[in-house]
């Protein structure tokens, strides 16, 4: 994927990328640390429509929820040929009793059989999560497992 | 003691007036510039209210004034940024020299006001106002547009060209004879080429021996350092304005931007009362004389300055209503033309004449900028769709939106 970065004197740069469908997307990093997300004006691809201010937190979240399905699709499709497994996402939530809590601490491999193979944090994949990584509230996991046992993590991870 | 209560009342009664008239100016999206010396013609010699006890405190305070503008104008690109930006786009930076500076010059020498006035105009009607600029630029929501690195190149160029006019200006207005402003341009460049070489080189350096994590001596040092080089400048002849802004050039990364943060309110106020103080001594009754050709160099340069902006952006690609935004962005002028015509008043080597053409030229080019920059757009649009019905919308939206 080719990402135009363009330096903005005095103010930051801009990361941008052209779709296939003709519209540019991307973001304006302050030199302050603010981000803005960006999306070019259909009529006038030089113009944007939307220039959309977001906190760290919130470009994040939008990061793992863009990223995640693009790696549960991935994990489907190298899971086919076992019948019974699936892969699925969890958000942790905010309030949720892991928010801050290592991986480890919710033993979810031995209450239900799944095992998380990733973790979607800050916009950053972690694969293979060892148990001391700490959940933060806003991070996807990824989960693989047979249903029952994905029931049961999300069970785990919103009531502990 | 009786004394120091009348300053006081007087310096607050300003400062709350000018919080009014900034408050006034955010309200229409205006830059607070234009009124700050509307506030000063009003105040001052010839105006209605005439402030006494005030000039020396006033005097000092607009000196500071101008450091701190030029100190910001320096942090505010890096050395990095300088350096590339000029590399990147200094045909449109020439092209920008060459058509905004002659109609000032022109319009001096037409006044018969010789060639130091022609120098000193030209400063005038060629620097844009980079504050201005960027603040229309974000309130419009165009960070992202293809356009801007354009037009924020060009800002770049601007400020490297006043490293060495501005030498050459103080040089010109002390009287130097021609070897000697000879020798002032060849000193301001090795020193400007001495200052980008250190801040590429050694940046964090200076940095180092400036920064601090204690907010307070991270603003005393800077506001110390800053006046010392600007009054050693000063008395080497090379300016005060000079000093402070090759400072704030060398000092680079996350020094200079938390170094912008904390002098920001400072310089909103000390910047303030220079306005106002140019204000203050531009006698109001000299104005109508010269609002003719103010508004003359208004219509020229808001054209010229269009044209600029239109060309460079055309270059990068970038379609027609790109280019107008481009463009547009660029017509404001203020601080910096003040600053200018500010040095040449003081330097007395001009007619007074000229703070009244310039603050005049700047009330009107900081009103008329950001206003040009709002309906660019659509005045492209109109002129597009009396043209032909080819451009934008034919090929742009996709069918069944």
């Amino acid at each position: 994927m080719n990402v135009d970065e363009v330096p903005l004197p005095g103010i930051g740069v801009r990361r941008d990328i052209e779709t296939s469908s003709g519209r540019r997307i991307g973001i304006v990093a302050h030199r302050e640390g603010s981000l803005d997300l960006i999306i070019s004006a259909a009529n006038d691809p030089d113009a944007c429509v939307a220039s959309i201010p977001l906190t760290p937190d919130e470009a994040a979240t939008i990061g793992n929820l863009l990223g995640a399905r693009h790696l549960v699709a991935r994990l489907t499709e190298e899971h086919r040929d076992l019948p019974g497994v699936t892969t699925r996402q969890f958000l942790v939530e905010r309030g949720s009793p892991f928010d801050g809590r290592s991986l480890g601490e919710t033993r979810m491999r031995s209450r239900s059989g799944a095992s998380v193979v990733a973790v979607l944090s800050s916009g950053e994949v972690q694969a293979s999560p060892t148990p001391d990584f700490v959940l933060a509230a806003g991070d996807l996991l990824v989960v693989v497992g047979t249903s029952e046992g994905l029931d049961t993590a999300a069970k785990i991870l919103r009531h502990g | 003691m009786h004394n120091t209560a009348i300053s006081l009342i007087e310096l607050g009664a300003v400062l709350l007036c000018l919080g009014a008239l900034g408050r006034l100016a955010g309200r229409f999206g205006l830059s607070p510039i234009p009124l700050y010396l509307v506030g000063g013609l009003f105040f001052g010699q010839g105006g209605f209210l005439a402030l006494e006890g005030l000039e020396r405190f006033s005097e000092v305070a607009s000196e500071i004034g101008v450091v701190l503008l030029l100190l910001m104008l320096g942090l505010e690109y890096s050395a990095k940024e300088l350096v590339t930006g000029m590399r990147q786009s200094w045909m449109a930076g020439v092209l920008d020299i060459v058509l905004n500076s002659v109609p000032g010059a022109a319009v001096a020498l037409l006044l018969g006001w010789g060639p130091v006035g022609a120098l000193v105009m030209a400063g005038v009607t060629y620097i844009s106002s980079s504050g201005i600029a960027a603040k229309v630029i974000s309130d419009l929501g165009r960070l992202g547009n293809r356009e801007t690195p354009t037009v924020l190149a060009i800002l770049v160029f601007e400020d490297l060209a006043m490293a060495i006019y501005l030498p050459v200006l103080t040089a010109v207005l002390a009287g130097l004879s021609f070897a000697g402003g000879l020798q002032a341009v060849g000193i301001s460049l090795v020193v400007v080429t001495l200052v980008l070489v250190v801040a590429l080189r050694w940046g964090n350096v200076v940095s180092a021996i400036v920064d601090s994590k204690d907010r307070e001596v991270f603003l005393l040092t800077l506001i110390g350092a800053a006046l010392l080089v600007a009054g050693l400048a000063s008395t080497l002849q090379v300016s005060a304005a000079v000093g402070a802004f090759l400072l704030g050039i060398a000092i680079s990364g996350a020094t200079a931007e938390n170094a912008s943060r904390v002098l920001e309110p400072l310089r909103d106020l000390f910047a303030a009362i220079f306005f106002v103080v140019f204000g203050l001594n531009t006698d109001p009754a000299s104005i109508p004389p010269v609002l003719g050709w103010a508004v003359v160099l208004a219509l020229v340069t808001a054209a010229t300055k269009i044209a600029t902006g239109w060309w460079a952006a055309a270059r990068q690609g970038i379609k027609p209503r790109g280019r107008a935004r481009a463009g547009s962005a660029l017509v404001a002028r203020g601080e910096f033309s003040i600053v200018i015509a500010g040095l040449a008043v003081a330097s007395g080597a001009v007619v007074p004449e000229i703070a009244a053409l310039a603050t005049t030229y700047v009330l009107i080019m900081a009103i008329l900028g950001p206003i040009l920059a709002r309906i660019a757009e659509p005045v492209m649009d109109l002129l597009l769709r009396r043209t032909g019905p080819k451009t934008g919308r034919a090929d742009g939206i996709p069918a069944g939106r």
